[in-house]
């Protein structure tokens, strides 16, 4: 038994998603799916489990065409995936999830008789009557695969299955994969933890930008899947530095509220410094710069800018003290979609007066318009614009007086052109004394740009390197959570 | 670009036109008799333009009262209880206050704004500080208002000898509002409905608080990263509706009624939501819109009269067409987005 999928195609507006993809699985092997986040690999799972509906592409399972974009198709072929979060019904218990979505007439007692069967071939231990929200993250995996098996899957699909659960349960979870390798199934682990697909794959396939890059036997030494996960990376000549200027953010022993499990940092960043946040998405570097920006109180620690205490102080305070923040999401967290940019220019303007002067503004919005590079016109609105013009509207919108700019992903989807625009400008406010903290995937970036760079692995800081000191295949290494050897 | 939009509005106008008529067959009415019954009955008569104008004040003042909550993201259900609370605040005063014209009249409307500001606020609190959907803490105040006005009708306020739910005792004249000429709808009425919706027009296309209210309504997290204190203009968007709102309400229970009814609030709250609908939740065919509305909700009362048909059916008429607009302006976005997207692929 194989599985094939042929010439894979999504697009997701600008992004090209999977661009064309072609995957062979084979059964009785554990099949590792490997990416950064944003490589492309939920995407082709999700095509793959009837999810979501490909642009172009099909999938063979046995030499037979699998119907696309119906997951209730997928099932029935034999595909079943289990999602990162396990899709279950956290108000019903046990038996209710587990019987849910069949499609046929069982009974109860039946059911019950079928999940005792089946879980207990694979050591897991349930209480039909419990509701699912007394049970753990891994038992509820359990519950799923339990489930997925009784539907006849023939094929399993695991999409980062080992976020949020304990080490022991991530054992037993690997022993139960293996023990269903050996049964001839198809296994599909998806990760972007090198470790774990060391330790568990017999073969994996490398993601990047929406494309296979790669494929390799394991075991196979870990700086090729490095290089095939972020591509060779050409260190850059170091960046002359001024001298760092006066201590603008200091944090001491600071938690993030969102995870309390992770270490506490320390850091201080002088103006004029640039430090970059390494590490893969869900790492812990957007609690962290939510927590500078003052979005999120910090469980623990202190947390000074330019002197002040903002220990717990509100978001508004932090603007006063002259942060900045720009998130990935331009639409979501940024701009506006249904308003021009005129008047993004008026909202962020900071005017005290009632009446808007529509005739004054337009004239002043065509001007920063020109100043700031920007394709559109004044009363275009922020939807209409291009990624790389959303960005560059952000930047705009920056106030004159910013003592710390803290982003995410500054120049994600641009092109070259505008990504050096975007950095220029960046730089021009370093050096006039803006501190700035980014976190990126990008590594060339990240070893261009940044005077240090912290690397986040699980949620908490990995290593501090300054960037004249690294390399990108040690970046690499730090990033999978391995020291380079 | 014009005959494109002129359709685009004409199209659900016709639809909403032809089923009104399958409707109005389907009950067995001659349909054209029905329709034309409906505007004699509200334009015939210098009665039927009084009551069809006093309908169309509370009416518009609430639909420019929802361009400000929509601007803001919001569903004012609320508002019944608003134009409700207007209404018992100006009764209160026109029953309270012994003075002449020049001062209860004043005196009332302000009361009315000061009713339906703070039962709208109310439903801002609950939402901003109680996690209230106004959805929902709206349609509980307004079972509360109705509770309260029939309360009133029926007990402490209730008519010298007998209790009855056709109201409370009329106003003393001094609390009616003055009558233009030969028409007993009032210009005090007229007037301050009008300046409402220049004034809702103004705040919302030519000052920075219009367009904070704008930001917040369409990206509230996007403006609260910019520094909008979102909170605090939800918490406006509420007040100054449930102000033009219960300012209705006023208007409508001492030009009309002279009197405070249980059904004071006449349902012209919730059929503002359908003006704003229809309207493309702007101010600027509010006017006309309203207008519309009015005459069918008071032309219809003829069918009844006339055809022994339900008056209700005016509504329904109502209802279809602004149901045809919202699907004919859902088709359009659907489209648009279609092409775009095909644009985009294509280059």
């Amino acid at each position: 038994m194989s599985l094939e999928l042929r010439g894979i195609h999504k697009r997701y507006g600008a992004v090209h998603a999977n661009d064309g993809v072609d995957l062979r699985l084979e059964a009785g092997a554990i099949h590792g799916v490997l990416g950064e986040n944003g490589a492309g690999k939920s995407t082709l799972m999700k095509v793959l489990s009837g999810f979501i509906v490909p642009d172009a592409g099909e999938v063979v399972l046995d030499g037979k065409p699998v119907p696309l974009g119906s997951t209730r198709a997928a099932i029935r072929a034999g595909i079943g995936m289990l999602h990162q979060d396990p899709l279950v019904f956290l108000p019903f218990t046990v038996l209710d999830n587990f019987l849910l979505g069949c499609g046929r007439r069982v009974s109860r007692a039946t059911g019950a008789r079928e999940l005792e069967r089946i879980s207990t071939e694979f050591g897991f231990h349930f209480d039909p009557g419990a509701p699912v929200r007394s049970l753990t993250v891994g038992e509820r995996q359990q519950l799923e695969i339990t489930r997925l098996l009784w539907l006849g899957a023939r094929v399993l699909i695991l999409d980062e299955p080992t976020t949020g659960i304990s080490a022991v349960q991530q054992e037993r979870l690997f022993a139960t994969l293996r023990a269903l390798a050996d049964k001839g199934m198809i296994v599909a682990f998806v990760s972007h933890k090198l470790e774990e697909v060391e330790a568990l794959c017999t073969r994996v396939s490398v993601m990047r930008r929406g494309q296979v890059v790669g494929e390799a036997a394991l075991p196979c030494p870990t700086d090729r899947l490095v290089e095939m996960m972020f591509g060779r990376v050409l260190t850059p000549p170091p960046r002359e530095t001024a001298a760092p200027g006066d201590p603008v953010l200091e944090l001491a022993e600071l938690r993030t509220a969102e995870r309390a499990s992770g270490a506490a940092i320390t850091l201080t960043v002088r103006a004029g410094e640039v430090i970059g946040l390494a590490g893969l998405e869900g790492s812990g570097q957007r609690p962290f710069l939510r927590t500078c920006a003052g979005l999120a109180r910090p469980s623990a620690g202190r947390l000074r800018v330019g002197g002040r205490d903002l220990s717990a102080a509100r978001y508004r305070d932090f603007l006063a003290a002259g942060v900045h923040f720009l998130p990935a999401g331009r639409l979501e967290e940024g701009l506006i979609g249904g308003l021009s940019i005129t008047e993004h220019f008026l909202l962020t303007g900071g005017s005290r007066r009632f009446r808007i002067d529509w005739a004054a503004a337009e004239t002043e919005a065509g001007a920063r318009i020109a100043d700031n590079l920007i394709v559109g016109r004044p009363g275009s609105t922020a939807g209409e614009l291009s990624g790389g013009n959303q960005q560059r509207l952000l930047l705009a919108l920056m106030p004159p007086e910013v003592r710390l700019l803290l982003m995410e992903h500054p120049t994600r989807g641009l092109d070259l052109e505008s990504a050096d625009w975007v950095w220029r400008r960046l730089l021009e406010r370093g050096r006039q004394g803006t501190a700035v903290v980014f976190a990126s995937a990008d590594l060339d970036e990240l070893l261009r740009y940044s005077d240090r760079i912290l690397v986040f692995f699980a949620g908490r800081v990995l290593r501090e390197v300054a960037a004249g000191e690294t390399s990108g295949e040690e970046l690499g290494y730090l990033i999978g959570g391995k020291e380079m050897p | 670009m014009i005959p494109r939009r002129l359709l685009s509005g004409a199209l659900p106008v016709a639809t909403a036109f032809a089923v009104g008529l399958l409707l109005l067959l389907s009950v067995d009415a001659p349909p054209f008799e029905a329709i034309q019954l409906i505007f004699k009955g509200a334009l015939g008569s210098l009665g039927g333009v009084s009551s069809t104008l006093m309908a169309w004040v509370p009416l518009v003042l609430a639909a420019a009262g929802l361009v400000v909550t929509f601007a803001a993201g919001l569903w004012n259900i609320g508002i019944e209880g608003q134009i409700v609370m207007g209404a018992i605040a100006g009764a209160f005063v026109a029953r309270t206050v012994e003075a002449p014209s020049g001062v209860v009249l004043p005196l009332l409307l302000l009361a009315g704004i000061a009713g339906g500001l703070l039962w709208g606020l109310l439903v801002g609190v609950l939402r901003v500080y109680g996690r209230v959907n106004e959805i929902f803490g709206g349609l509980g105040l307004d079972f509360v208002a109705t509770g309260l006005v029939v309360y009133l009708v029926i007990g402490p306020w209730k008519r010298a000898g007998s209790a009855s739910t056709s109201g409370t005792d009329l106003f003393p004249r001094e609390a009616w509002l003055p009558v233009t000429g030969k028409l007993t709808a009032s210009w005090l009425a007229l007037v301050v409905a009008a300046a409402a919706v220049v004034a809702v027009y103004f705040l919302m296309r030519g000052t920075y608080f219009g367009l904070r209210l704008r930001a917040v309504g369409a990206n509230s997290r996007s403006a609260f990263l910019m520094g909008i204190s979102t909170n605090r203009h939800l918490l406006a968007a509420f007040s100054i509706c449930g102000a033009l709102a219960g300012l209705g309400g006023a208007l409508h229970a001492s030009g009309f009624h002279h009197k405070l009814v249980p059904s004071v609030s006449g349902g012209y709250g919730f059929l503002g939501i359908l003006v704003v609908l229809l309207a493309g939740f702007g101010a600027r065919w509010i006017a006309p819109i309203a207008f519309f509305f009015a005459v069918i909700s008071v032309g219809s009362t003829q069918l009844q009269l006339r055809l022994q048909l339900d008056s209700a059916l005016g509504g329904v008429l109502q209802g279809v067409l602004v149901l045809f607009t919202l699907l004919a302006g859902g088709w359009q976005l659907r489209r648009a987005y279609r092409s775009r997207r095909g644009l985009k692929e294509g280059g």
